[in-house]
């Protein structure tokens, strides 16, 4: 019974990040919400690989590479959001349209 | 994990419950700074949890990488950019929110019936335990080489980019002019670096 314990969490944190994903308007606190998820995601992975795959463990094997592929994925976004805070001197989501039509 | 039922229980609770209150956290607070220090807090909780799926590998991981790295990144992106403005109000902002609300509740519930409803083969095999760290360097080295070694090129992609992205072409006009002065780092345009100094 407990592998649903893990897996509700996980649900409930995916839920809160998206949340976040869409309300925010603060671009940092966007990529916040974005490690919210992944953070779920892995939470899921490696519940899968204690309770389904114990001796194997491959769920843990793509936890690390989805917390490297994270790593790199906030370097980009803060240096992304660096340099739009420099072009058009906000951080405000509601007021960035570069790629509207 | 040698511990007690009982014992484990107890702290999935509060590791649960800390998880969950610091993700609110970082999500409704106003102030971004106690989002960012809230978000480490997730992060701790969930290596917590980690622990109690028998992987302290991936926990010490999890420890090192997100709150030494990613939380301390954010915090010097949040002070970098530390513009104190009010956003302007949106229109019917409060409908958006609900909407999404609305919807990360609706997917909550499709989640959670889908996780209670669904047969999962639980294995009784043997655990791996502490012998973890040595099968993810098996894995790494034999049947997921070619990731291991794509995340590789994949962080060198991410640095260089990173510091492309935000490397400043030129400074301002106001501070090019006061280059002169001792104990500054001048980044000058490029035409201006090639020509030599009076």
């Amino acid at each position: 019974m407990e592998l649903q314990y893990f897996l509700l969490l996980a649900a409930a944190l995916f839920c809160i990040g998206i949340y976040g994903l869409v309300t925010s308007r603060n671009a940092i606190r966007v990529l916040m919400s974005i490690e919210l998820l992944l953070n779920a995601v892995t939470l899921n992975l490696m519940a899968f690989s204690n309770y389904l795959d114990p001796m194997v463990i491959r769920g843990q094997v793509f936890t690390v590479f989805v917390i490297t592929i994270a790593a790199a994925e906030s370097a980009v976004g803060l240096a992304i959001v660096l340099s739009i805070y420099r072009n058009r001197d906000t951080v405000d989501m509601e007021q960035f349209n570069l790629l509207k039509w | 994990m040698n511990l007690a039922e009982g014992v484990q229980i107890v702290s999935l609770g509060v590791l649960a419950f800390l998880m969950l209150a610091t993700s609110l956290g970082v999500v409704l607070l106003d102030n971004i700074v106690y989002s960012a220090f809230l978000l480490g807090g997730v992060f701790i909780s969930i290596s917590g949890l980690y622990i109690l799926l028998n992987a302290g590998f991936v926990a010490a991981a999890q420890i090192l990488i997100y709150v030494g790295a990613v939380n301390v990144l954010i915090l010097f992106g949040i002070m970098l950019v530390n513009k104190r403005q009010d956003f302007t109000p949106v229109r019917n902002a409060w409908l958006g929110k609900a909407a999404t609300a609305i919807v990360c509740f609706g997917l909550f519930a499709l989640l959670s019936t889908m996780v209670l409803a669904t047969a999962w083969p639980i294995s009784s095999g043997p655990i791996a335990g502490d012998a973890a760290l040595v099968e993810i360097g098996k894995h790494f080295f034999s049947d997921y080489l070619l990731p291991f070694e794509l995340a590789s090129v994949l962080l060198l992609m991410a640095l260089i980019g990173a510091i492309v992205l935000a490397r400043r072409e030129f400074l301002p006009e106001e501070m090019v002019d006061s280059t002169d002065e001792v104990l500054t780092l001048p980044e000058r345009r490029r035409e201006l670096t090639s020509t030599p100094r009076q």
